[in-house]
């Protein structure tokens, strides 16, 4: 039971850091912001959820601290997503030319001051 | 040399770029961003020489206030260096 | 026990993905990008933080990854706000 239990967090935390790995690099490879924000806030949630998991599971005393820890990033990465994609797009950052379609513009409450 | 080390000389070698780019940087704002990173790396480096006190510390005040008084002060001014 | 070879597997992987998130920290074309690699590299900072809790095997460490987190949201959230105008 104790090995089983070694086992699968050992695996959680190998796929949490690949995914942490594969993360920055789309933040370093795509194109422009809005395609970063995908890689950079997307996969890196889910790889720190995995290895975080891994952690509390390898040291079953910490999994109520680890199970708080996972919360906290899956309330508030999402948060900052959004914002920073707001921003930018307020800012006035323009869309990658291979992007072909662009809804917000339509609607008042994507126009903003500012300059990114 | 462990990988420890390796990792230690990589995020060193990382702050020391920061450091470089905000002195030679015009826009204060990017200045202000990159000096997120610096805080992250005294983070991390307080964490592994075992001080986790200092390290909380260093995160309170560096990441957090540090940035929204830079950003208070950028407002109250302007952006770009002459 | 987490045997040999996943740590140094984890640690190599780790390490290659703050250094993609520095470069791009450094060289991204507008603010925005360096914002999102910053933000990239505060939730893999949290995640190599409780890694090397479990390294130490002091449980300590992980209180010091939550104020991490969090400080590090609020500071994103505060150089959104600023590059929206608002502020």
């Amino acid at each position: 039971m104790n090995l089983l239990l070694q086992g699968v967090a050992g695996t959680l935390i190998l796929i949490g850091s690949l995914f942490l790995f594969l993360g920055a690099l789309g933040v370093y490879r795509f194109p422009d912001v809005y395609n970063r924000l995908q890689a950079g806030t997307k996969s890196t949630t889910l790889g720190a959820l995995s290895l975080i998991l891994g952690v509390g599971l390898a040291e079953p005393a910490w999994l109520p601290k680890a199970l708080v820890l996972m919360l906290f990033i899956l309330l508030t990465n999402p948060v900052s997503s959004h914002a920073i994609g707001r921003a930018s797009y307020k800012s006035g950052y323009p869309l990658w030319e291979g992007s072909i379609v662009d809804h917000c513009q339509e609607h008042d409450a994507c126009k903003g001051g500012g300059e990114a | 040399m462990t990988l420890l080390n390796l990792l230690e000389t990589l995020l060193v070698i990382g702050m020391l770029g920061a450091a470089l780019f905000v002195v030679r940087t015009r826009d204060l704002l990017a200045a202000v961003v990159v000096t997120a990173i610096i805080s992250l790396v005294a983070a991390i480096l307080f964490y592994v020489l075992q001080a986790p006190d200092v390290a909380i510390t260093e995160a309170a005040i560096d990441a957090g206030l540090t940035t929204a008084i830079f950003l208070v002060a950028l407002r109250k001014t302007e952006r770009y260096e002459k | 026990m987490i045997p040999g070879w996943l740590w140094i597997l984890a640690y190599t992987l780790i390490g290659l993905g703050v250094l993609l998130g520095l470069l791009r920290a450094f060289l991204g074309p507008k603010t925005p990008d360096r914002l999102v690699a910053v933000d990239a590299l505060v939730t893999i900072t949290m995640g190599l933080m409780v890694l090397l809790g479990l390294w130490y095997r002091r449980g300590i460490y992980l209180d010091i990854a939550l104020i991490y987190g969090a400080l590090g949201f609020i500071a994103t959230l505060a150089i959104a706000r600023y590059l929206e105008g608002g502020l």
